[in-house]
């Protein structure tokens, strides 16, 4: 290295090794010139979410003394949360609850997207517009709508009453698990389709003719070509509608009755009603935890499958 | 096309049972409209006649013009801040090599999946401890934090789907980085950033659970809702409110999607 700093100076050498550096320095630059767009959304973000995350943590150590906090660290709220029968109840109804909406939306979907995919020729887009719509139209009005067809004097009961075929109304439509399932698969079927979609309209077709040229019928193709180079769709829809889902507050509040309630209404009560923060904290916490923990079960399951399947 | 006939082979069975998903899809929510113009005080069948009733009395109730109010500026702060970050955000994931982009969007995506509840009650706990008293402003922070993943995700194709070189011949031609974005860059991704502006716009207007921890004593549009859902005798005025809602949404919704169609294309293959 020496030598040839020491060397006369080759004018054609020169400025290649000049760029050397000024092009490292360029790449680096340009991290950095990306950093500093992204910045102002990574500081909102993280004001947003890890700062007040932090602070949860920390709060569901504590524990609620009238309407403050002794700020001594323990794990009680936590052993809390493990004895009371109520609250382990409330956050398996809810994961129950949650994982079958998910089943039934992303089994329902699954052929709606299916049809888009494979069978619509023209107007495609037209048919995924109207297929995710009504997920923007807000949400609380979605669930309000439900509430309007299963209430006591709602839509189905009042017309069955009327076309006659029943003479008082059925209670079970409203306050009852099943309606809050129902509710749930129906607000959040836009979130299965876009996945479940992309997932199928990306299969090479030809594929598929391969498969009939071997000999495989329609059901066979389905099964060991379409499904299961569809699967990635198939898990990214079903943590899409499982995660947010288990912490669902609007749905059992309005439909759910005491049978329906789930962990989310308990996590409000906590902060509202009740106002002991520091459980309300552990509970968010350990619900964190659950779907954390489970996603990755799911992720790990999925995986397996799909080497047994290829 | 004849090729590939025997595989897309007309399926009656699955063309009607789209059709049904679709209005099983939409009806739910077609009964708002439809029992707001009903002529009674209790939603059921049958109908008792058409009335304007319900939406001449939402006229004259001066808390849902305030709620309103408060909804839009909520609604426009959020949908500009967040569509401003959202524009240099695309850029950076999409214009620059970036160290441990993955993770970064992994990151900045979190609010999508992660339960609105527990955004809610955390920043709630934050703003609390540090004693912030909650206000419109509080609400619009939470929004902001829902919104920008969907700025974000509907300008990164915008930006994915124009050819660098226009900008780099802008560069060529003695035009410095503030200028070539302003007279390149964003006339071209303009069309997406209306689209962000109006989802964004959309999501903060209908969004219930963080105003629902975050607001203080101006509540917003949800909100004034959630708070008659308790009383049955309002039922009627609150169908119409939702249906003009629903029907405000839709519309914003239809446009932003339209102003993003070429973007969308991309969601269809081409050689079908």
């Amino acid at each position: 290295m020496g030598d040839t700093a020491a060397s006369p100076p080759d004018p054609l050498l020169h400025p290649k090794r000049r760029r050397r550096p000024l092009r490292g320095l360029m790449q680096r630059s340009e991290a950095i010139r990306a950093y500093i767009l992204m910045s102002p959304t990574l500081v909102v973000m993280t004001l947003g979410i890890v700062i007040p995350f932090a602070i949860l943590i920390t709060i569901s150590l504590w524990t609620a003394q009238g309407f403050g906090f002794d700020t001594s660290l323990t794990l009680n709220n936590y052993a809390q949360a493990n004895e009371q029968p109520i609250y382990n109840a409330l956050l398996f109804r809810s994961l129950k609850m949650s994982g079958l909406a998910t089943v039934a939306t992303v089994l329902l979907s699954y052929p709606m997207a299916y049809y888009v995919a494979f069978h619509v020729k023209r107007n495609k887009m037209m048919w995924i517009v109207l297929m995710t719509l009504p997920f923007w139209t807000s949400y609380l009005l979605r669930v309000f709508a439900w509430k309007v067809v299963l209430g006591y004097e709602g839509v189905i009961n009042s017309g069955l009453l009327a076309t006659g075929l029943i003479d008082k109304p059925l209670e079970f439509l409203l306050y009852s698990q099943s309606a809050v399932v129902i509710t749930l698969a129906h607000a959040w079927a836009a979130f299965a389709i876009l996945p479940l979609y992309v997932s199928l309209e990306k299969i090479d077709r030809s594929l598929l003719e391969a498969a009939t040229d071997l000999g495989d019928g329609p059901v066979m193709r389905f099964l060991r070509v379409t499904l299961p180079l569809s699967l990635p769709g198939v898990i990214s829809a079903s943590l899409l509608i499982f995660i947010p889902t288990t912490g669902d507050y609007i749905t059992p509040a309005l439909l759910g009755g005491p049978d329906g309630t789930m962990i989310g209404n308990l996590i409000q009560l906590q902060f509202g009603p009740v106002n002991n923060w520091p459980m309300g904290a552990t509970l968010s916490i350990i619900l964190m935890l659950w779907i954390a923990g489970l996603a990755l079960v799911f992720l790990f399951l999925t995986q397996l499958a799909k080497k047994k399947l290829t | 096309m004849s090729k590939t006939s025997y595989i897309n082979r007309p399926n009656r069975p699955l063309q009607i049972y789209a059709v049904l998903f679709l209005i099983f899809l939409y009806v739910p929510v077609l009964f708002l409209p439809l029992f707001s113009f009903n002529d009674s005080i209790y939603v059921r069948f049958p109908l008792e006649g058409f009335t304007w009733r319900w939406y001449i009395e939402l006229w004259h109730r001066e808390p849902v013009w305030n709620s309103l109010m408060n909804s839009v500026k909520v609604g426009a702060a959020t949908s500009v801040i967040a569509t401003a970050l959202g524009i240099f955000a695309a850029k950076a994931i999409t214009r620059y090599r970036m160290p441990g982009r993955g993770p970064i969007v992994g990151f900045v995506m979190l609010p999508l999946v992660v339960p609105g509840i527990i955004f809610g009650v955390a920043l709630l706990v934050l703003l609390s401890r540090l004693g912030v008293p909650l206000s419109l402003y509080t609400v619009a922070i939470g929004h902001m934090i829902v919104c920008l993943p969907f700025a974000i995700a509907t300008l990164i194709p915008r930006f994915e789907g124009f050819n660098k070189s226009i900008e780099e011949a802008s560069a060529d031609l003695g035009e410095n980085g503030w200028w070539t974005f302003w007279r390149v860059t964003f006339p071209i991704v303009w069309p997406g950033v209306l689209a962000s502006l109006l989802l964004t716009f959309t999501i903060s207007f209908d969004e219930f659970i963080m105003a629902f921890f975050l607001s203080g004593t101006e509540p917003t549009l949800p909100m004034y809702i959630w708070g008659q859902l308790r009383f049955p005798q309002q039922f009627p005025s609150v169908l119409a409110l939702s249906s003009l809602i629903i029907f405000v949404s839709f519309f914003i919704v239809l446009i932003g999607q339209y102003l993003n169609r070429d973007v969308q294309e991309t969601l269809v293959k081409k050689d079908t």
